[in-house]
């Protein structure tokens, strides 16, 4: 069923990490992909690649997510790697075969970017697995809110994004409900060519728009009916704010990037 | 023979998420052909988990459903054919609507099935008239009519195809009292005319004691009995416990019966309670005249 896609993939739970700041997970994030950057030799990779797994550990969030969130990146993986090996011809060569020369650079390079990018993806999903999509946004709009200075309605763009979010899984189930729907009429979505199939859909799309168009119409009156008139001056109901939880995960994440600066200066 | 049988019959919501939630545990059920079936539980039971078993639309998570002997999902290509011998019509079944015409919208079902144009110029023009809709409101498009009338547009579209079993997800819901008591009697009418099994959802227990042969209770996922209205409401106290109430009429009689009245029939129906009424005052009259 169309329930089984995750959007915003958020895996409740109550590790430290679900119990972080948003702002400061984001920040935090940022910082860890850029430690993944300047590491540049295989024993500061290695502190990344050690920060990942403890972070992960710490989470609590089941490995079979991790597998999931890394498999839409294994074409480019596979892609990289096979460049790096074919097209670096500098080093020692290893192996040989009618134009195929691997040598140890390639190799080297192969492995190195192949860990980079796997610790890159599983650390920035650990931030949308233990972050809901609504504290996300919250998150980027007080991390963004110094550019409502130059007229970015940061709020305004915030809501929209919100009560996107917000509605993404009604839809989902909406449409769940009219297709079940219509199959119990004998409506056939499963066999046909590309053009039958195509038509298939005018009786789930249609009840689907009508009701998009309602629902919109609903909530711009429930909001206005309540004043909402955009940011100026408005309070929340969930403060953001800072606690020792979020603290420690600063020192934590300072202490792995003071382990990358070493490794680079003393190797 | 039984039309519908489960076995074992469980359904699991999100298995392996921490959302999981069981909405059909363990169920066994077996329903007659030609019977009248209420289906009663509180908000959230997985009453309407368990009919969308009855037509293929959700697979069993352990067990199996029998339609008319045959086992759902052994093979995919009949569960099509099942949708046409058990007619399911949704909750708010009026958001479904999607044609240009009324017409045209109860016609989907049976041109779905494959008939040929006469035989579904007849049904359709047949079905508008059993749940009262004009000719004329035939050629307008769904979107203009007005609540009642869609959901009336939305059951013709699946009584039109005729079939076998009609199970109805709280048809009546969000009606005026009038439009309720056409609704559930047109429903009893089609019962009537076309001698199949009729299976309501509601939460009306005044609807159900009236025109349902017997009842289904679901308690928290499970069947907590299935039985004639007589039996069910005789458990009042098991059903107020689970958050469900007996008719009007019963807990007013079983009020007199507390006061010392004594009626000892069960009432579950007003007409039944008026003529119990009646003949106590028949009698009485009678004794003072004598
Ligand atoms: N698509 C779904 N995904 C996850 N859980 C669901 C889904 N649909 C229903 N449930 C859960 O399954 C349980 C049974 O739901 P169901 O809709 O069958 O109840 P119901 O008896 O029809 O209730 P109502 O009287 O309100 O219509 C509920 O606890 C509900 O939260
Ligand atoms: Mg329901």
């Amino acid at each position: 069923m169309l329930k089984d896609i995750t959007i915003g993939q958020y895996f409740p739970g109550s590790s430290p990490i679900h119990r972080m700041d948003s702002r400061v997970k984001i920040l935090l994030t940022i910082s860890f992909i850029v430690m993944l950057f300047i590491a540049g030799n295989k024993y500061g990779l290695a502190v990344g690649v050690i920060f990942t797994l403890v972070t992960y550990l710490i989470s609590g969030i089941p490995f079979k997510m991790i597998l999931k969130s890394l498999k839409p990146i294994l074409p480019i993986i596979i892609l990289t790697s096979i460049l790096n090996l074919l097209f670096i011809r500098s080093g020692e060569v290893v192996w040989e075969w009618k134009f195929i020369t691997l040598t140890e650079d390639g190799i080297h390079t192969a492995v190195f970017m192949t860990v980079r990018i796997v610790c890159l993806i599983i650390g920035s999903s650990l931030l949308t697995y233990t972050t809901s999509p609504i504290d996300l946004t919250d998150g980027i709009e007080r991390l963004l809110s110094p550019l409502k200075k130059i007229k970015v309605p940061v709020h305004e763009l915030a809501m929209m994004m919100t009560i996107a979010l917000r509605f993404i899984p009604t839809l989902i189930e909406e449409t769940d409900k009219i297709m079940a729907a219509q199959k119990a009429r004998g409506a056939d979505m499963e066999t046909g060519g590309p053009i039958a199939r195509a038509r298939a859909l005018v009786p789930i799309l249609i009840p689907l728009f009508v009701s998009s168009f309602r629902r919109a119409e609903e909530l711009a009156l429930a909001m206005e009916c309540r004043c909402y008139h955009g940011g100026e001056g408005r309070t929340r109901m969930k403060q953001l704010r800072l606690h020792f939880v979020d603290l420690c995960a600063v020192i934590y994440v300072a202490a792995f990037i003071a382990g990358v600066v070493l490794t680079n200066i003393f190797f | 023979m039984a039309v519908i049988r489960t076995e074992n019959l469980t359904y699991v919501y999100g298995e392996g998420t921490p959302f999981r939630k069981v909405a059909v545990d363990n169920v066994d059920l077996s329903i007659d052909e030609g019977e009248f079936i209420g289906v009663i539980g509180h908000t959230g039971s997985g009453k309407s988990t368990l009919i969308q078993h009855f037509n293929g639309l959700l697979k069993p998570t352990s067990g199996s459903v029998y339609i008319d002997g045959e086992r759902l999902w052994d093979d995919k290509a009949r569960l099509r054919p099942i949708r046409f011998k058990v007619g399911l019509v949704f909750q708010y079944p009026e958001y479904q609507l999607f044609e240009e015409t009324c017409y045209k919208d109860i016609a989907f079902g049976p041109k779905n099935m494959g008939l040929s144009e006469e035989e579904i110029d007849k049904r359709v023009r047949e079905t508008a008239r059993l749940v009262g809709l004009r000719e004329e409101t035939l050629s307008r498009s769904p979107f203009e009519l007005s609540g009642g009338q869609k959901r009336r547009v939305a059951i013709a579209g699946v009584m039109a195809m005729e079939p076998k079993v009609l199970i109805l997800d709280e048809p009546a819901s969000g009606l005026d009292p009038k439009g309720r008591s056409q609704i559930l009697g047109l429903i009893r009418e089609y019962h009537k005319e076309k001698k199949n099994t009729v299976m309501l959802v509601s939460h009306s227990m005044e609807d159900v004691a009236k025109h349902c042969s017997k009842i289904l209770v679901i308690n928290s996922a499970k069947v907590f009995c299935f039985d004639t209205p007589a039996n069910v409401f005789h458990r009042a106290e098991e059903l107020s416990s689970m958050g469900l109430s007996v008719p009007q009429v019963t807990r007013v009689f079983d009020r007199l019966r507390a006061m010392g009245c004594g009626f000892d029939e069960d009432v579950y129906t007003v007409g039944y309670g008026r003529q119990l009424i009646l003949d106590r005052l028949g009698r009485a009259n009678a004794e003072v005249t004598k």
